[in-house]
């Protein structure tokens, strides 16, 4: 099969079409949506709504029962986790999934596991740099570190990787707000210093919508609205839905 | 004294292969939640692969006994690593993502057909070879009563000790080793950092079954005598030690196993052999009673 041919407006992650079922249930109704290169793209949707399904639908598990997956223009979407991932795909997961009984540092060297060990060093300060609670507790079990330090350390274990694209759902959940507010300053970071794409799902609007330069907004496994994250904040109709009570 | 001595040192030696063998029982169940039960039978397999050898390389006739020693402990673990690899790719991979007990019958039935083809292509009667390392020394004697030190049973604990600290280093501190933790922890979360989670499983039972062969190689040169019987009761004893050093855990499977080999080893020496098999497993029950985990096993809170 000769190279796909990526033109510069070729999107970096393209979701088209997709369906993914669980038995009889089909959490998602076919998808599209597009991040470019750069970009942090936002997808909000409530409880149940088939957002944790569709990032890992992306990473190949479950796998979409129809449509397709394209990374850097290449298909992906009947490729094993493993090959997923190594073609530049980092994934911060619902429930973060720290390695619990793996120290902090342990962790971050799992996360960098197929990366050039030659980086390591550097990524490691970088991680430290941009989360030095986890420098502080490098030795330290993940499983006895609390929520918000566990979130930077999932988020810090995906950048190990040097990923091109960044998956993250829901890093605020269960977060008190000054550590939510921590951790988007450091995926705004992430994405201005680094120039990293992020792909953030979010049940928490009000603070995605702000990072966001695009947004999506998913119900009932169907995208029903989308545009520049600071539109979506102003409507009304979201502001309805999704931002009663936000903070 | 002596006495107690004596026994101590036959325990500790029947303790190393006990401990071996238990590390296989606990690494797979640590990774994939499953008791390999034919993992009794990949030991067996590394004892008449090392009597194999021994044969092919002349029995008592071998040219240098070092090397021949060297030489049935290189093919017995390859040969054993094969066996434990093909039993995960034919009987265990293709029911992953089945019903829980599917594999653990599938193990069963792996059991006995291993049991089966060595008993065809071996034949049913035991097979013997000649003491290879002989004499030892008397370490303390007392009334008459001599303790008796022998070479094999030093090279038995050095051999076991070296193997165990490399284990230790390898699942500690290497990449490798994080993998396969890793893939204990959660399989999926492996997954997604890039672990290639088939191989890693793979990699677990060709490490146990590595250290089965090496118990089987000890068991052909300290009791001189196998049939292709004796991964039964062995298999079943090491992993009551696995269960009661605590499932999953590899401190635990070692000390599981030489706690083992000294209740075998004092309970024959001072109440009655015939209920050996009795007092071990009287006392797994007992420990299970007080201390469900076993000695060294973690609390299953923190499983996702
Ligand atoms: N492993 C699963 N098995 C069966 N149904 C599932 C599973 N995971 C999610 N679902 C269902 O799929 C739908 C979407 O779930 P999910 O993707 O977790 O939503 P969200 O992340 O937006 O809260 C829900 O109806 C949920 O009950
Ligand atoms: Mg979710």
């Amino acid at each position: 099969m000769p190279d796909p041919v990526i033109r510069p407006d070729t999107p970096l992650l393209e979701v088209e079409g997709v369906r993914t079922r669980y038995g009889m249930i089909e959490a998602l109704r076919g998808v599209d949506l597009s991040v470019h290169a750069g970009e942090i793209v936002t997808l909000i949707g409530s409880n149940g709504a088939g957002k944790t399904t569709l990032l890992n639908t992306i990473c190949g598990e479950p796998r979409a029962h129809s449509g397709t997956v394209r990374f850097a223009g290449q298909d992906i979407t009947r490729l094993a986790t493993d090959r997923i991932v190594r073609l530049g795909i980092a994934h911060s997961p619902e429930g973060r999934r720290i390695f619990s009984r793996m120290t902090v540092y342990e962790n971050l060297q799992m996360g960098a596991l197929i990366a050039d060990p030659a980086h390591f060093q550097d990524d490691l300060r970088q991680v430290f740099t941009l989360f030095p609670r986890l420098e502080e507790r490098r030795e330290q079990r993940g499983g006895t570190l609390s929520g918000g330090e566990q979130q930077m350390l999932a988020i810090g274990r995906a950048l190990m990787s040097r990923p091109r694209l960044l998956l993250l759902d829901e890093p605020s959940l269960g977060l008190a707000p000054l550590v939510v507010r921590q951790i988007f300053a450091a995926i705004q970071e992430i994405n201005q210093r680094q120039g990293m794409t992020v792909f953030l799902v979010e049940q928490n609007a009000f603070h995605a919508l702000r990072l966001a330069h695009r947004a999506y907004v998913l119900v009932n496994g169907l995208v029903t609205l989308s545009g520049p994250g600071s539109e979506l904040l102003a409507n009304p109709e979201i502001r309805a839905a999704y931002l009663e009570g936000g903070h | 004294m002596a006495y107690f001595l004596q026994q101590l040192i036959n325990g500790l030696t029947l303790g190393a292969i006990y401990g071996l063998i238990a590390i296989g029982y606990t690494m797979v169940y640590g990774i994939i939640g499953m008791i390999n039960f034919a993992h009794g039978e990949i030991y067996m397999i590394g004892a008449f692969l090392a009597i194999t050898t021994y044969l092919v390389l002349g029995g008592a006739e071998m040219a240098s006994v070092p090397l021949g020693l060297m030489a049935m402990l290189v093919v017995s673990m390859v040969f054993t690593a094969a066996y434990g690899w093909t039993v995960e790719r034919l009987a265990y991979r293709p029911l992953r993502g089945s019903f829980r007990l599917a594999p653990l019958i599938s193990a069963i039935g792996m059991s006995i057909a291993l049991q089966n083809y060595v008993q065809i292509t071996q034949g049913a009667r035991v097979k013997s070879i000649q003491p290879i390392i002989q004499g030892g020394f008397e370490i303390y004697s007392q009334d008459g009563f001599g303790v008796q030190l022998s070479y094999l049973q030093i090279i038995i604990w050095l051999l076991t000790v070296g193997l165990m600290i490399a284990f230790t280093y390898l699942i500690t501190s290497t990449s490798l080793g994080r993998q396969q933790r890793a893939c204990e922890q959660d399989r999926k979360m492996a997954a997604l950092v890039g672990v290639n989670v088939d191989r890693t499983i793979s990699l677990t039972f060709v490490l146990g079954a590595t250290l089965a062969a090496v118990a089987g190689l000890i068991t052909t040169l300290y009791y001189g005598v196998i049939d292709f019987y004796v991964g039964f009761l062995a298999g079943m004893k090491a992993f009551t030690a696995a269960v009661l050093g605590g499932i999953g855990s590899l401190p635990g499977a070692m000390l599981g196993g030489l706690m083992i080999g000294l209740i075998e080893a004092f309970w024959s020496a001072y109440f009655t052999i015939e209920y050996k098999d009795v007092a071990t497993f009287g006392i797994l029950v007992l420990v299970l009673i007080f201390k469900p985990t076993g000695f060294l096993g973690k609390p299953e809170v923190e499983k996702v």
